[in-house]
């Protein structure tokens, strides 16, 4: 038998006797870093099928397609490529806009993942390499969502691409030298199209699935955490084992998380570049957003003041602080979460067990808070639409984003700091003892009553 | 007889045969249908999907179990013999070999990552420099000449140097303004042909092309980050995230009554740098 030959040669069964025995608690959060890992695979599928007929090429062409409105006009041939690949070859809309609704579910999962990480403390000691791990996942994820989005070469990317140009070039000193080595000179350039193809499909898939494997391997070693309850010490796991309950469970979610994203990339379009058009270096869509996990950083571009100054000869351009210096140091405190609030607590134990967010309020109210700015800054790359929406001069939208960048995440951080305290404090009620009524008798005494 | 449970599986397991047989159908008697073909798809693999968690959750009996979480930290006496194994005398004896062989290794990451540097050419001055030239026409993007009084008041066109149609930092904004309403810095006061004022279409935040005109207000917008420039004070920004004016293109018109650039844009065009400042030399 099959088996036996294997195991005769490598001593597989010895391994897979503990491995099949291995024990993966139960609970609907942990699932998130599955659906995470589950995008993933749909994204390599879909994108091996679109490899084979995208064109990674800048080339003018002229369009002679089956899109009558574009017939005509001067193209890249990424662009054409792309549009044979919505019109005309078979399953190819279909093949398109499931990977770019995957790209999107995937960014998804992995943030709600890492907030379910940051939330319960599961990357307190000894998981804090995993949480490095994963935060760099997520900037991969993030990185490969943004060459992905450029290769069709439409007005709507050109126009992100742009902004990362400007962006890149007015980071001081070596901004200009970075930004014309990355693209290939001044922008726009032929080059980079088919630059950001190497990185997108493979230069970045190969350290994204590094990784994750990575990542397994890490978790397969330290095992899972787990809520406290019945049985469920700091020096055990209690759960089901992997085979045959976890791997039934994994691969009916690889199943359902692959048909959800089926039915999304079949009756939800979604990157219409057809209706964009060709880039076009002297116009832009308006309004403009990019995808999701973009748009915090784009509204941060929105609110930032008009605040450029020269000192010494040198020039801090505008984007900088909102466009670098922030992003890169939210990502850094994220990062570096887990020693920070090692050496603040001074807790540098060792946690199978996880906190519910009520028991943390101090690190609940700042991860609200945290959270609260990406949701406003996303909302501020919406500026131009809110303010078609509510009727109101786009600069009085913008400055009431300002205002509510800096109140809500404060408020929202308060808030959930005491409504965790207030859960706490009721749940202890009901543990305490009953209280008693005391009454003053004509002796001078007390007499308990009922009541 | 078999179980609510079996007869659930079994028809999950069903549908996705079936979705499946009707994929495999659409490609033989059907033209590409993206709906036909996600739906279909999400029922082949969603059958399979609510298949196996049912069966997970209603038909396998596998018992709760706990395992034991050991501490991964190696014992001292591991660790003291791993320490044996290493063996670094040998090699920290010798510190002036491992000093030379991390100089021969730093000098050969050098060596090998300087070809990067081709990757793309060195700034020079080309951020400082467009295409605009003195004496050269202005022309709209199909290349013909324009004069003063082509252009209707509040009216917008985008324009490029005569030869350079279509090039990217050169692009440039006519807007007719009546001459009463600019304000322009007195130097700039000639700039302006019968109130036709040219400014760079790259905005000076990140870089977008300025395409609305707001013309009860005189002001541009950049539909990207909602920068807003007022065109009668030299492309000033009054509100949004960019910080310098649109650079002005110096124009006036020749003996055949055309618009002409008398020069390259004063300042950088397009998004800041951080030797923006230094135009000394050959960029004027």
């Amino acid at each position: 038998m099959i088996l036996h030959w294997v195991d005769e040669r490598l001593g597989t069964t010895a391994w897979a006797r503990h491995g099949l025995r291995k024990v993966f608690p139960d609970h609907w959060s942990f699932l998130l870093g599955e659906v995470a890992l589950f995008c993933l695979v749909v994204l390599v599928a879909t994108g091996v099928f679109l490899t084979l007929f995208y064109v990674p090429d800048a080339t003018p062409v002229t369009y002679e397609g089956p899109y009558a409105p574009l017939v005509g006009r001067t193209v890249s041939a990424a662009f054409e490529s792309v549009m044979r690949l919505s019109f005309e070859i078979r399953s190819g809309l279909v093949m398109r806009q499931i990977h770019h609704w995957a790209a999107l579910v995937f960014v998804a999962a992995i943030t709600l993942h890492v907030m379910r990480i940051f939330f319960t403390g599961a990357f307190r000691r000894p998981r804090e390499i995993n949480w490095l791990i994963g935060i760099g996942l997520l900037l991969l994820a993030i990185a490969m969502g943004i060459t992905g989005y450029s290769l069709p070469d439409d007005l709507l990317s050109g126009t992100g691409l742009r902004i990362i140009y400007s962006a890149v070039i007015g980071i001081p000193f070596i901004g200009p030298y970075l930004a014309f080595l990355a693209f290939g000179g001044e922008f726009p350039t032929e080059t980079i199209i088919s630059r950001l193809f190497v990185f997108h499909i493979m230069l970045l898939p190969a350290l994204l699935i590094g990784g994750v494997v990575t990542h397994l391997l890490v978790l397969w070693v330290q095992k899972h955490s787990q809520f406290p309850g019945e049985g469920r010490t700091e020096h055990n796991v209690v759960g089901r084992s992997f085979w045959p309950t976890q791997v039934f469970k994994s691969t009916g979610l690889l199943f359902l998380t692959a048909a959800v994203l089926a039915l999304m990339g079949g009756i939800f379009q979604i990157n219409a570049i057809w209706a964009y058009g060709p880039f076009d270096a002297t116009t832009v869509s308006a309004p403009a957003q990019p995808d999701w996990y973009v748009g915090w950083l784009d509204g941060a571009l929105r609110l930032w003041p008009p605040i450029e100054f020269t000192l010494l000869g040198i020039t801090v351009p505008a984007p900088f602080v909102p466009g670098i210096l922030i992003p890169g140091f939210l990502f850094t405190v994220l990062a570096l979460w887990p020693f920070f609030e090692a050496r603040v607590t001074h807790d540098h134990s060792a946690h199978q067990l996880l906190d519910r967010p009520r028991d943390r309020p101090v690190r609940t109210g700042l991860g609200v808070a945290g959270l609260l700015v990406f949701v406003m800054l996303t909302l501020a790359a919406g500026n131009d639409v809110a303010a078609i929406i509510f009727d109101i001069p786009v600069e009085l939208m913008t400055d009431l984003l300002r205002i509510a960048l800096l109140a809500v995440p404060l408020l929202g951080g308060l808030l959930a700091w005491r409504i965790c305290i207030e859960l706490a404090r009721s749940e202890h009620g009901l543990l305490s003892p009953p209280s008693v009524r005391l009454e003053r008798n004509a002796d001078g005494g007390f007499d308990e009553t009922d009541s | 007889m078999r179980s609510a449970g079996e007869r659930a599986v079994a028809i999950a397991f069903g549908v996705s045969l079936l979705a499946s047989l009707g994929l495999v159908a659409t490609f033989i008697f059907l033209e590409t249908q993206p709906q036909l073909e996600g739906v279909l798809l999400a029922l082949a693999l969603g059958g399979i999907g609510v298949g196996v968690v049912v069966w997970a959750n209603g038909l396998l009996d596998a018992p709760s179990r706990s395992e034991a979480q050991h501490p991964l930290a190696s014992s001292e006496e591991e660790r003291r013999d791993a320490e044996a194994a290493l063996e670094l005398d040998g090699i920290t004896r010798r510190s002036f070999l491992v000093k030379l062989l991390g100089g021969a290794g730093a000098a050969l990451v050098a060596a090998l990552a300087l070809p990067a540097l081709a990757l793309g050419p060195r700034p020079g001055r080309s951020l400082f420099r467009t295409a605009w030239t003195a004496g050269a026409r202005v022309v709209d993007a199909s290349g013909a000449p324009i004069r003063p009084g082509d252009l209707a008041f509040d009216s917008v066109r985008t324009v490029f140097p005569d030869g350079h149609v279509g090039a990217p930092d050169a692009q440039t904004l006519l807007i007719r303004v009546r001459p009463e309403d600019l304000r322009l810095a007195p130097e700039r006061s000639a700039w302006a042909p019968d109130g036709v004022v040219g400014y760079s279409k790259i905005c000076t935040h990140a870089g977008c092309p300025v395409g609305l005109y707001r013309a009860e207000q005189h002001v541009l917008l950049c539909p990207c980050h909602q920068s807003t420039f007022d065109v009668r004070e030299g492309a000033r920004p009054i509100f949004g995230p960019a910080a310098r004016p649109l650079p002005q293109l110096p124009m006036d018109v020749d003996a055949d009554g055309y618009l002409v650039a008398t020069g390259d844009f004063p300042e950088p065009v397009g998004p800041s740098f951080w030797n923006l400042t230094h135009t000394d030399g050959e960029a004027s």
